[in-house]
């Protein structure tokens, strides 16, 4: 990555905030960061204002980005409430400032070919698909989406879904929209329907895990847009990190803000996310 | 009042020259790449590198984090490449962007640091070394080497035999120690050119939710502005102490005031670690901030404020125009 491709820090201003089921929806006023944003990546926002005593930014996937217009390029994420900073970020409005860093880490990788995809998205984790999706379709990629939540007040998207994709299914957990139960119970049908060659998920990681295995199952790809906590979101913390098995087939402790979010699935050590695998380069010596 | 322009920011530390007094805390820079898109690396005061081990180190399981008030833990367990890879890749990039290098080692037994010394010890392009000894002695029942004076002197001795003469040895303290002064003296005494201090100090988080550590490794290491006036105390004592000794402050900075404050202190430089997640940008906005600190309070360098707090206030350089400066 270039330098002048890398991210921007900027004080942004909030041109709205939309409420939408569970989330919100926040567009920021971030001229040049719009251009350089891929599907994948994400977006890292301070919280609490100057004198905050929250130190740490909030990561959050990038929604869609609007490259110039009245106000220059724009940039929307979409979240959920759930603890003191993205409490503060629900009080946003127009003309308040927020500060953010974008665009960070590696976006999706796209197919080469005209292959069919699906999409997966968990909640809000869907939020990164629908540039996605509009990306695949300009490549000539058939784009079938399956995106579901607990129920349908945290379900993000189904409608767009339908307008971005060829084909989109949806599940709830409490059946209060779509199909009862969780992706992963409707995702082998879609995958072996569709003859998917890369299946594409963003979520909570055991769906991510459940996803990466059906993939792998029936032949295809995935790329997984993983979730970790992050200390510094730009790669010189370390706090970040998640095993995941190297071209070499060593297991590596690989930061996932800046050699993610984005993970083949089939790299991941999904079942020894948490830990330090014993075989992992470094892992032997224990200690402090 | 001078302009802001006309403020030397230039400090000698240990008869290195560095063009300002602002560096990168250690483990919160990585070895500056990162960075390099949010400022030029090489108008840092020095980028002080992530402590390196011999072998490459997975360190410890996560969640590595805990975000506390004005703060964090972290329980990293020095995860690194090992020193022949951040020899071969991570150092010459710095050296290349001709931005000065400190680079910060950390071992586990004396043995280790001896062997770091000497394979940093002999490779160009290093303006210091930065000796991390909060690092459990594996010799030692695992006792962290900055906690025992006799031990910490021992680490440092044998490091400063391998590093050439013309290469300052900075020993990192750690707060965690009744007497500071004390440790300071005995790494002082074993060859260390200056200290840098402080280290994060140890905590812990409770989940909510489990009602157990947040922390994957349980305890972890306590440091953003939560910590600055432990930091601060502990410039003050060590100076006091040791009024000739160059200290490099740490802990908690996030303004130019903040670092003035470490220099009236007893620092001669200052580091600057947690506010980069806040702000990547900080630390050269930092030094702009201090330029203007300085300039605003009628003071022409950063050299002549150095320990300043320690004189009678009657007695110090009286800022000529107060106006506009009250106590933060
Ligand atoms: C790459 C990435 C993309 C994300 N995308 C979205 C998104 O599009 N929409 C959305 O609503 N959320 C997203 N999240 C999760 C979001 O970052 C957290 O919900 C948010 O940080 C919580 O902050 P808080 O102060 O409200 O909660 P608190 O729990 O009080 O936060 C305390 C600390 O823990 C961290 N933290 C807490 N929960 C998470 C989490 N789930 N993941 C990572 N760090 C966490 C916070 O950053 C903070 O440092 C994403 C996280 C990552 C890493
Ligand atoms: C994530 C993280 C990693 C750190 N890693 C190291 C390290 O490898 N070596 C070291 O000497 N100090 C390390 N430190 C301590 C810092 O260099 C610094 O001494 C401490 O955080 C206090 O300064 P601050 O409040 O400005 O962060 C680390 C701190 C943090 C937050
Ligand atoms: S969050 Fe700091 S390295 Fe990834």
């Amino acid at each position: 990555m270039t330098a002048s491709a890398g991210p921007l820090q900027q004080r942004a201003e909030v041109l709205s905030r939309k409420q939408i089921g569970a989330y919100h929806i926040l567009t920021l006023v971030a001229p040049g960061v719009a251009e350089r944003c891929r599907p994948g990546h994400f977006a890292a926002l301070a919280v609490g204002g100057p004198e905050s005593g929250m130190l740490l930014r909030r990561a959050f996937s990038i929604y869609r980005v609007r490259e110039s217009g009245t106000y220059g390029g724009t940039l929307d994420v979409v979240f959920d409430v759930h603890g003191p900073g993205t409490a503060w970020l629900a009080t946003r409005g127009p003309h308040d400032i927020v500060d953010v860093v974008a665009p960070l880490g590696r976006p999706f990788a796209l197919p080469a070919d005209q292959v069919p995809c699906v999409l997966v998205g968990g909640g809000y984790g869907s939020a990164p698909l629908f540039t996605l999706a509009d990306r695949l379709r300009e490549r000539g990629c058939t784009v079938h989406m399956v995106l579901g939540a607990s129920t349908e007040q945290r379900l993000f998207g189904a409608l767009e879904a339908r307008r971005s994709a060829h084909s989109s299914v949806v599940t709830t957990e409490d059946g209060s929209v779509g199909v009862r139960g969780r992706v992963t119970d409707v995702l082998s049908e879609v995958v072996g329907r569709s003859g998917a060659a890369v299946v594409y998920a963003c979520g909570p990681m055991a769906m991510l895990a459940a996803v990466a295995g059906v993939a792998e199952a029936h032949g295809a790809w995935s790329q997984c847009a993983v979730e970790e906590a992050m200390a510094c979101g730009i790669g010189v913390c370390m706090t970040c990190v998640l095993p995941v098995v190297g071209d070499d087939g060593r297991t590596r402790m690989v930061r996932s803000c800046v050699e993610g979010p984005v993970f083949r699935g089939d790299r991941v050590r999904w079942s020894d996310v948490g830990t330090v695998p014993a075989d992992a380069l470094g892992a032997a010596r224990g200690g402090p | 009042m001078p302009s802001p322009r006309d403020v030397d920011l230039r400090v000698d530390l240990a008869g290195i020259l560095l063009p300002n007094p602002v560096m990168t805390a250690s483990g919160c820079a990585a070895a500056g790449r990162e960075l390099d898109a949010f400022f030029d690396v090489a108008d840092l005061g020095a980028v002080v590198t992530k402590s390196i081990m011999l072998d490459p180190r997975a360190g410890r399981p996560t969640p590595r984090m805990a975000e506390t008030p004005s703060g964090m833990l972290n329980s990293i367990g020095l995860q690194g490449p090992g020193i022949d890879s951040f020899l071969g890749q991570e150092l010459p990039w710095l050296a290349r962007r001709r931005a000065r290098a400190v680079v910060s080692i950390a071992g586990s037994t004396l043995g280790e640091y001896a062997e770091l010394a000497r394979r940093v010890g002999s490779s160009p392009g290093v303006s210091a070394v930065e000796v991390n000894i909060s690092c459990p002695n594996v010799a030692n029942r695992g006792m962290v080497f900055a906690c025992d004076p006799y031990q910490a002197a021992k680490v440092i001795a044998v490091v400063r035999r391998d590093v050439p003469r013309g290469v300052p040895v900075f020993a990192k303290l750690s707060p965690d120690v009744t007497d500071l002064v004390g440790v300071a003296e005995a790494v002082v005494a074993a060859g260390a050119s200056g200290l840098s201090m402080i280290n994060t100090t140890l905590g812990l988080a409770i989940d909510p939710g489990t009602l157990r550590p947040v922390l994957g490794g349980v305890t972890g290491g306590l440091s953003g502005p939560a910590i600055r006036p432990l930091a601060l105390r502990c410039v003050w004592q060590v100076h006091q102490a040791m009024p000739d000794v160059p200290i490099i402050g740490i802990g908690g900075i996030k303004t130019g005031f903040d670092a003035l404050a470490f220099l009236v202190a007893g620092a001669s430089t200052v580091q600057v670690g947690t506010v980069i997640f806040h702000d990547p940008g900080a630390p050269m906005r930092i030094v702009a901030e201090l330029r203007d600190e300085l300039s605003r309070r009628a003071f022409t360098s950063a050299a002549q404020v150095v320990g300043l707090a320690h004189t009678p206030a009657t007695d110090s350089l009286a800022a000529t125009d107060l106006e506009g400066l009250r106590t933060p």
